[in-house]
Formats: structure tokens, C-alpha cells, sequence
């Protein structure tokens, strides 16, 4: 065999090596859906819930604040399917139109959340030291305040508005989760292709960004699903008490609120079914976190489980 | 031991300092909307000067930040807006209400969380197992203000039944007094059973999974004397600490529970001094419950350190 040939071979072997693989994400959606099919179960209402939120427009059979007065407070029945508040409005309509923002305002604050905790994690774990050290004792000082209580602070000062929102609920879900990624981060740093890296002069964000993040990717996208729904459920906290985004927004939250009490006697309908939404929300994400990362990493099992509270 | 003492208290120093400076810089950084919807909405003064000055806005910064830190170490949280009573006073009277329904809700919430966790680890991975961990993550989704909204409507609706809502002490008539709390706890402490649930499970089964306990299963022992007698020894330590990680969270689970059950406790002070725009209460309360908090975290990580002496050399 002469020269060319067995270059030819041996980039043919290589080439077979280095094949494109298939997509990640269809992998593990397969698998999902193969091992694990009450997570995927989970995933499919998570999806159905991120679709209402998005085609409230197309899906609502009437809009959220359309008032039927004459109609006030009419149990569920064939034209209004979940029944009617206070003034007429479709129940079932404002619970697809506060999928919008529980779901979206969750979103936005998950994404922005997962970066900001990821980066807070892997510079604190990564570097470590006297960084790590200053850099936890503002993480300690921002747990210190409990999330209900730091949230309606804030909301008091910086006053009502979605960005404003988004900034408190942002900080609220940072900080507990870039404390796991930060033992992630450690754990990861111990290995030899770490060293190896370095020993052949890697810049540290090349390695942090080719050697950690991927690694810790399924740490960041299993604490992504527990945080929209710890962030559901506190936004809904917020706009229960009165924090959240001002009326005539329907979130679920409010819909529960104090000021809806009184008519909740009127009509006990009203009090259950944005209940029912929250609860599905937050169960089906968790559920399928869970899933997820049994799929994922087995080993992080019990690492990071749970609500931030 | 010592050692370990100081190195833990040393280190909540900087956090103090941090906590306090984030409260400070959350009044003192006010947007100027705030302000004027402070000024507009509650006419606690007659002109913006006077309110700025109240609020110490026309110092500079050091200068106010050091005076305002001075009377915090003389033990002068300020005085409320809207009362004129200082906050120490405000916090004495509504503190024993909330530890009261906080410690009601942790024992609550042990009693359900402690044996379906323990027993979900002895069962792993079997059905009883991902029933017990539904369960937990059913416990943690559903919301406790609905809960709580449903147990004071439905009764109502069916039975013309609703929970009392005047307050009474401890000292005045006991048994009603805790007759008014075991609702409010009741759901306080079973909506935040589901963390401790899981963590339990979690601390279950890294004991369960140690050579030791091996060993006893080897040497033919019942079950029920594997757990009791070696495993369950071992798992205390964990779950002192799950016990001390769950007496911050008080706080902030009783802000929505004491404003629906109308309990004149911290939280629901909380919401009151926001609603009223009182913001030298808000400053005050949110450092006080922030500091309740760290101290009681270093409580817990010097138990910790007292029951566990591996812990102490790390």
C-alpha cells in the first residue's frame, strides 16, 4: 500500500470518527419519550401551556377583558365553558391570556436567570480563591432576604412595570442556582483534561467556555426548568397580594387575589380553576425537570432539587 | 472547635456589612417616581424637601449611610410614617405571632415530610418511591395562597363556616389561641413539606448506601433494625441541619399565610408597610428578618459543626 493510500485510509478512519452525530436535542427527546414517558407526558403540557400563552389571540374564545355584565358571575356552561367573574368575563378566556404571562414573563426571566447564574457559578467556582470568596458572601447576603420578602421590597420601590419586574424576579432566581452550579464548577475543575488544557496554554474563557459549559450544561438545563416554575409561583405570589402586573392583565395570581374573595362567595368557580392552571404549571415542569435529569445525569440526583423559598 | 467558631463567625461579617448596605441602597436609590407616588398617594408631609430630608436624601451618601448604621448599633431601627412608633416596637409586638405559627409549621411540616421521605429512600426507585417524590413535587407546585383561599371559601360556600379572624394571645386564652394557628400552620407547614421531603430522601440515601449499613443487611438483620438502629443515628445529623435551614423560611412563608388568615405577625407587617408606602418600616423589617436569618444560618452551621467533627477540619 503505498503512501497515499494509507493517508487515504487513515483520513477515511477519521472522518468515520468524527461523523456528524445526530442532533443532541432529538437524542434526548427521544429517549424521553422511550424511557421516560411520564416526563414526556410533562413536556407535552409544559408545551401545550407555552402554546395557549402564545396563541392566546388565536385560542381565546373571547378576550380577556371583554365584560358581558349581563351575564356576571354564570356558572360554567356551554357558552362560557369555565363560567363568569364579576363582570362577565369568560373565565377560561383569562386563564389562556395569563398563560401569556406566566409562561412568558417566566420564560424571559428563566433565560436571562440560567445566563446570569451560570456565569455568577462557573467565574465563582472556576477561579476560586479570594473571587470566589467575595463573590459568595454577596450570594449569602442576597439568600440572606427571604424571596417573598426582598421581592415586594423591591417591587415597592422600583415601583409597578414589567421590566421592573423582570429585574426582580431575575435576581430573586440567580442566586440559589449559581451555588450549584459553583459545586458543579468544582467538581469539574479536578479533572485532568482541565490540567491538559492548561498545560497546553489555553486561555481560561476558552476553557471555560469549551471544557466547562458543556459539562455542566445539564446541571444549567434541569435547574432552567425548576426555575420557571419557582418564578411562576412567585409571580403569583406577587400579583395575589397586589405586586405584580397592574389590572387589567389577567394573571393567574390575581385572579385568586384578596379583592376577588368577596366575589369568590358568589361564585366558588373562581377560585378554583387559576388555582388548577398554577399548579398544573408547576407540577408538569418540575415533573419533567426531574425526568430530565434522570435522563441526563443520573448522578445529580438529589442535587439541587426542590423550590427556592 | 474554636477555630471553626471563629472562621464561621468571621466569615458572616462581610455578608452583615453587605446586607446592610443593600438595604440602605434600596431606599436611598428610590427612583424619583417613587417619590413623588410616595408624596402624591400618602400625605405624610406637607413638601417633597421635608419628605426627601425624612428620608436622609438630601445628605450625602457616606454621611447617611454612616448615621443611619450608628443608630442601627444604638438599636434605633426608625420610625414608621405612619404611626410615629418606632420599629423596634412595631416588630416586638407582631414577632412572638410569627414564631408562634413558624413554629407550629415546621413541626407540621416534619411530621409529614421526615417519614414519606425516609420511607421513599428505603423503597427506592419502586412505585411507593415515585408516588412519595409526586407527591413532594405536587406538595411544592401547588400554591399555598390558593390553598389557603380554597379553605377559607369552600367552608363558607357549603357550611356558612369561616375561620375566626380576631386575634388572640398565647397568654390570654391558649386554647384559642391555638385553635386560631393549626389552620394557618397546617398549610404553611404541608405546602413546604415537598424541598423537605426530597431532601430528606436525598440524605436518606447516601446514609443507606454506606458500607456499614451494608454490613448489617449482610449479617441478616430486619429491616426495621438496620434503619432504627444504624441508619437512622446517622441520618440525624443532615436532618438537625434541615431543621435549622427550614426556621428562616418562617419569615417568608407566613407574609401570605398571616394576610390571608389575618395574623398581626411580621409578614403581614411586611405588606401593610408597603401598601402604606412606610418606607422606613419596609428598611427596617426587611433588614431585621435579613438578619434574623444569617444568624440563625450561623446557629445551624455551628451545631452542625458540634454534631458532625468531620465538618470541622474541612
Amino acid at each position: 500500500m503505498n503512501q497515499r493510500e494509507k493517508r487515504q485510509d487513515s483520513a477515511a478512519a477519521i472522518a468515520e470518527l468524527t461523523r456528524q452525530r445526530p442532533p443532541y436535542l432529538a437524542e434526548i427527546g427521544v429517549r424521553l419519550v422511550r424511557e421516560k414517558p411520564l416526563g414526556f407526558a410533562n413536556a407535552v403540557i409544559v408545551l401545550i401551556l407555552l402554546l395557549s400563552g402564545l396563541l392566546a389571540d388565536v385560542i381565546a374564545p373571547y378576550r380577556y377583558a371583554e365584560a358581558h355584565p349581563k351575564d356576571g358571575f354564570s356558572p360554567p356552561s356551554s357558552k362560557y365553558l369555565l363560567g363568569t367573574d364579576q363582570l362577565g368575563r369568560d373565565v377560561l378566556s383569562r386563564i389562556i391570556y395569563g398563560a401569556r404571562v406566566s409562561m412568558g414573563l417566566g420564560l424571559i426571566v428563566t433565560i436571562l436567570g440560567s445566563i446570569g447564574s451560570a456565569a455568577l457559578g462557573m467565574i465563582s467556582g472556576y477561579y476560586g480563591g479570594k473571587l470566589d470568596l467575595a463573590l459568595q458572601r454577596i450570594v449569602d447576603a442576597w439568600m440572606a432576604f427571604p424571596g417573598l420578602v426582598i421581592t415586594i421590597s423591591l417591587v415597592s420601590v422600583l415601583g409597578p412595570g414589567i421590566p421592573q419586574l423582570i429585574l426582580v424576579l431575575t435576581l430573586f432566581s440567580i442566586f440559589p442556582s449559581s451555588r450549584v452550579i459553583r459545586s458543579a464548577v468544582f467538581a469539574i475543575k479536578e479533572n485532568q483534561y482541565i490540567e491538559a488544557a492548561k498545560a497546553v496554554g489555553c486561555q481560561d474563557p476558552r476553557i471555560l467556555m469549551q471544557y466547562v459549559l458543556p459539562n455542566i450544561m445539564a446541571t444549567i438545563i434541569v435547574l432552567a426548568t425548576v426555575r420557571l416554575g419557582a418564578v411562576i409561583l412567585i409571580e403569583a405570589s406577587l400579583s395575589f397580594l397586589g405586586f405584580g402586573l397592574p389590572p387589567p392583565f389577567p394573571t393567574w395570581g390575581a385572579m385568586l387575589s384578596g379583592q376577588a374573595r368577596a366575589y369568590m362567595l358568589e361564585a366558588p368557580w373562581l377560585a378554583i380553576w387559576p388555582g388548577v392552571a398554577l399548579s398544573l404549571a408547576v407540577y408538569s415542569l418540575n415533573m419533567f425537570g426531574d425526568a430530565l435529569r434522570d435522563l441526563l445525569d443520573p448522578r445529580l440526583r438529589g442535587a439541587g432539587g426542590g423550590r427556592f423559598s | 472547635m474554636r477555630d471553626y467558631i471563629l472562621r464561621r463567625v468571621l466569615l458572616i461579617i462581610p455578608t452583615v456589612i453587605l446586607v446592610s448596605m443593600m438595604v440602605f441602597a434600596m431606599v436611598r436609590f428610590m427612583p424619583g417616581d417613587t417619590i413623588t407616588a410616595l408624596f402624591e398617594e400618602q400625605a405624610y408631609f406637607d413638601t417633597v424637601q421635608k419628605l426627601r430630608h425624612s428620608l436622609g436624601l438630601d445628605r450625602p451618601i457616606h454621611e447617611q449611610y454612616l448615621s443611619w448604621m450608628w443608630n442601627l448599633v444604638r438599636g434605633d431601627l426608625g420610625a414608621s410614617f405612619a404611626t410615629k412608633r418606632t420599629a423596634v416596637q412595631e416588630l416586638q409586638q407582631r414577632l412572638p405571632v410569627t414564631l408562634e405559627l413558624g413554629i407550629i409549621a415546621i413541626l407540621l411540616k416534619l411530621v409529614i415530610a421526615l417519614p414519606v421521605g425516609i420511607y421513599s429512600a428505603m423503597r427506592q426507585d419502586t412505585a411507593t418511591d415515585y408516588v412519595g417524590r409526586s407527591f413532594a413535587i405536587l406538595m411544592l407546585a401547588v400554591p399555598n395562597f390558593w390553598i389557603a383561599t380554597l379553605v377559607v371559601i369552600l367552608p363558607a360556600v357549603w357550611f356558612g363556616w369561616m375561620p375566626s379572624v380576631r386575634y388572640v394571645a398565647l397568654t390570654q386564652d391558649p386554647l384559642k389561641n391555638l385553635g386560631l394557628f393549626i389552620l394557618p400552620a397546617f398549610i404553611l407547614g404541608s405546602t413546604a413539606a415537598g424541598p423537605t421531603m426530597r431532601l430528606t430522601r436525598t440524605m436518606m440515601l447516601e446514609v443507606l448506601r454506606q458500607d456499614y449499613i451494608r454490613t448489617a443487611w449482610a449479617k441478616g438483620l430486619r429491616e426495621r433494625m438496620v434503619v432504627t438502629r444504624h441508619a437512622l443515628k446517622n441520618a440525624f445529623i443532615p436532618i438537625v441541619t434541615i431543621i435549622g435551614l427550614s426556621i428562616p423560611s418562617i419569615v417568608g412563608g407566613s407574609v401570605i399565610i398571616e394576610t390571608i388568615f389575618g395574623l398581626p405577625g411580621v409578614g403581614w407587617f411586611v405588606v401593610d408597610s408597603v401598601n402604606r408606602r412606610d418606607y422606613p418600616m419596609i428598611q427596617a423589617v426587611t433588614l431585621a428578618i435579613a438578619l434574623f436569618t444569617v444568624l440563625t444560618n450561623l446557629l445551624v452551621d455551628l451545631t452542625y459543626g458540634w454534631l458532625d467533627p468531620r465538618i470541622r477540619y474541612k
